[in-house]
């Protein structure tokens, strides 16, 4: 597996998730270690805008010319935006994968969520024990 | 326990990913990714370690009378040096195997599928029976290749002093290609101009740095089995274990235009009631209407009902649209008419579209 590029402004799942707390909602995409393994992203499966999603649960679908990979939202709460420039340009996720965003949630349980996930340093650590 | 080809050590030094194929371990994708691959071999060439396909010589007295039983196409149509797609099929009309078939000084090549091989020979030594010929596997002793790609006889003309423009599509030489006895066949599975590359095994990894420096400023990549894949899936060629299989017989598969009703062969008496009856289900090429990507084995449904299951289906890098190749009733095979996928439950709208998608640009 070729080196990945960790954020340190986010937190991660072990699903390879990651969330940014931006004012009062979380910002969720996937990681640079999961756009490699998923290889050239064809088409991203959104929720819409109201959706409930619930921490550790499919919330999109990523599609890769590989497979189909659920993407699990990190934060329980409400879709609030979802990032519909993926739509015609899916293959932001595997260019620039922290910018690229699936969809903004108002979490309705934020701290103990958040707790829930890991720090760029216990991710980075995650990974390279998967390898 | 996987194999490898000669070429293992040099795939994963360019960063190959290596996955399970047939029972060898072969590259995915290179690090240049699977899309950047197959855009290459559209628009300028790209190579593939295909040495995991079989390699069955057969020679004697009795070869050209035993190899016309074995296989659906006219062989008496093809001159030296002639090659040409055919399919082998049991009593039944369902399919043994597709294969390649070179015609050379002294004997014939036959090329098979990789997951195949060992089923293949078995099955054409029980059918030596009574002739005169012999069969032997050259696998181990000839590498395979493909250089495939609009500019791949710029590329290998560098190598030869074989005017290569002379080589007509469909047609092989043997020849001297970098210093190397090299059978070259005008032929691939990428829909695109090109040659499969014969070459000694233990020149191989030769060969391959030599083709890589030698396309370098052409534009020539290295390519995986994804991007393999993609380029046969537009061209709509089957693909063993998704659109041929042992309970598909050619004329479902639309491969009618291979096999010469003129002549005996295994099958053909099966195959001449189907082919007046009308086969019942027929291979189509589907179009989504609605964005969703169609893969292997998810099923095609009108009104909620399952009419038929998708082969091989993914989104076209050079098409930019979600395709499908898909086994419907005959009744539901006309060009626009209106199906579902069902992707993840949900019914997407598709339609019938016409094959292939890419229409092959050969010389």
């Amino acid at each position: 597996m070729a080196s990945y590029k960790l954020d340190q402004s986010v937190k991660y799942a072990k699903s390879h998730e990651w969330a940014r707390v931006e004012d009062d909602v979380v910002v969720v995409g996937v990681s640079d270690y999961a756009q490699d393994a998923l290889s050239d992203v064809v088409y991203v499966d959104l929720p819409e805008v109201g959706d409930t999603v619930t921490a550790g649960k499919q919330a999109a679908t990523v599609e890769s010319v590989k497979a189909a990979e659920d993407v699990l939202s990190p934060v329980s709460g409400e879709v609030v935006e979802v990032n519909s420039a993926l739509e015609d340009t899916p293959e932001i996720v595997n260019e620039r994968p922290y910018d690229a965003w699936f969809f903004k949630v108002k979490p309705s349980n934020l701290e103990a969520d958040l707790a829930a996930l890991m720090t760029p340093a216990e991710y980075d650590k995650f990974v390279e024990e998967l390898e | 326990m996987l194999q490898r080809t000669p070429l293992y050590e040099i795939h994963v030094a360019m960063g190959g990913r290596m996955v399970e194929f047939a029972g060898y371990e072969l590259p995915v994708q290179y690090p240049t990714g699977p899309t950047a691959e197959h855009h290459a071999v559209r628009t300028a060439a790209g190579l593939f370690d295909i040495d995991h396909m079989g390699q069955f010589e057969l020679a004697g007295p009795d070869v050209d009378a035993c190899l016309q039983q074995l296989q659906v196409w006219d062989i008496r149509q093809m001159q030296l040096g002639d090659a040409h797609y055919s399919v082998l099929c049991y009593d039944d009309g369902t399919v043994v195997d597709d294969i390649f078939l070179y015609k050379l000084s002294g004997r014939w090549l036959v090329i098979v599928n990789a997951s195949n091989r060992a089923k293949d020979w078995e099955w054409i030594e029980h059918h030596l029976g009574g002739y005169d010929v012999a069969l032997i596997d050259r696998s181990d002793e000839l590498a395979m290749l493909a250089l495939q790609g609009p500019k791949a006889e710029q590329i290998l003309q560098k190598l030869t002093s074989y005017p290569l423009h002379t080589v007509a599509t469909r047609t092989a030489i043997e020849t001297e290609i970098g210093g190397m006895t090299v059978i070259a066949g005008r032929t691939g599975y990428t829909g695109e101009d090109g040659f499969e590359l014969y070459v000694p095994t233990e020149g191989v990894i030769d060969f391959w740095n030599l083709l890589l420096a030698t396309g370098k400023e052409e534009g020539l990549l290295a390519c995986g089995l994804a991007a393999r894949d993609s380029l046969r899936f537009e061209a709509c060629m089957p693909l063993y274990g998704h659109e041929l299989s042992p309970t598909i017989n050619p004329l479902e598969a639309r491969l009618g235009w291979t096999i010469s009703w003129n002549k005996a062969f295994i099958g053909r008496e099966t195959l001449l009631k189907v082919k007046l009856e009308k086969p019942m289900r027929v291979l189509v090429g589907l179009e989504m209407v609605e964005k969703a990507v169609p893969r292997e084995h998810y099923d095609v449904a009108i009104d909620g009902k399952v009419i038929g299951h998708v082969t091989s289906g993914m989104k076209s890098p050079t098409l930019d649209k979600f395709l499908a190749m898909a086994y419907v009733p005959a009744e539901y095979s006309a060009p626009g008419t209106r199906l579902d996928v069902v992707v993840r439950g949900q019914p997407k709208q598709a339609v019938v579209v016409k094959r292939p998608f890419y229409k092959p640009k050969y010389k």
